[in-house]
């Protein structure tokens, strides 16, 4: 089971912050496959991966990055933080 | 180093007194707030700052101990607020306190750097109008090449 995070427009296009889910994807490019084949707003939110930032287990990755182990998946846009 | 995350105001002012109490030995200290803009119109009623909990004082924890290597820095400083803010207000601050100003201003600037893009906050600006995301400028991402990532 991995826990997958959503922020900011992301979460307000899947329309729920967090989720639990059962995922045989080994990357998180292949997990955001898995989500964008789920429904229409999964496929809205994930249009556009160069759009998007990602952190696996709380640290930033990259969309190759392996899942093998891992706890949490975070996808939010780019950050505004300052 | 103090970091802190917090929905609470801050009084920035006794923040910056208190640190430059607090750094024995330093000659210069550089602090910088960001604030809510007050847009001429006045369009903008609230700033709404989203973050990610469980990464945050993580992530600037991060920046901060990688300005430490690069500067020799007496003391750091990080406050950074999220939730709704109204303009005028006080988002967040950085000081950092070192023995020359060279580098407590270099430190200063490169965690302002590194806040924008590497910490994972989102603005979101409520107007009359509705809202709307604050979009990450490129600009940002371009301050970050000059510190040779």
């Amino acid at each position: 089971m991995i826990e997958v995070l959503y922020f900011a427009w992301v979460r307000e296009r899947i329309g729920l912050p967090r989720e639990r889910m059962e995922t045989g994807a080994a990357t998180v490019s292949e997990l955001v496959e898995e989500l964008r084949a789920r429904e229409p707003r999964y496929a809205a939110a994930f249009a556009d991966t160069a759009a998007l930032r990602v952190a696996v287990d709380q640290e930033l990755a990259d969309f190759d990055a392996p899942l093998a182990g891992v706890r949490e998946v975070a996808f939010f846009p780019p950050m505004t933080g300052g | 180093m103090r970091i802190e995350v917090q929905a609470e105001p801050f009084d920035y002012g006794q923040e910056c007194s208190r640190f430059t109490a607090g750094c024995g030995g330093a000659g210069a200290v550089v602090t910088f707030a960001g604030i809510v803009r007050n847009h001429a119109g006045g369009g903008l009623e609230a700033m709404e700052i989203e973050h990610y909990p469980g990464m945050t004082a993580r992530a600037i924890t991060g920046i901060a101990a990688e300005a430490r290597r690069r500067w020799h820095l007496c003391d750091v400083l990080v406050i950074h607020r999220h939730g709704v803010l109204e303009p005028g207000e006080v988002i967040m601050m950085v000081a950092t306190a070192a023995r020359h100003r060279a580098e407590a201003f270099a430190a200063a600037e490169f965690l302002m750097d590194y806040l924008k893009s590497r910490a994972p906050f989102w603005k979101k600006e409520v107007g009359r109008a509705g809202s709307t995301w604050v979009e990450a400028r490129d600009a940002d991402e371009a301050a970050l090449d000059r510190w040779g990532k």
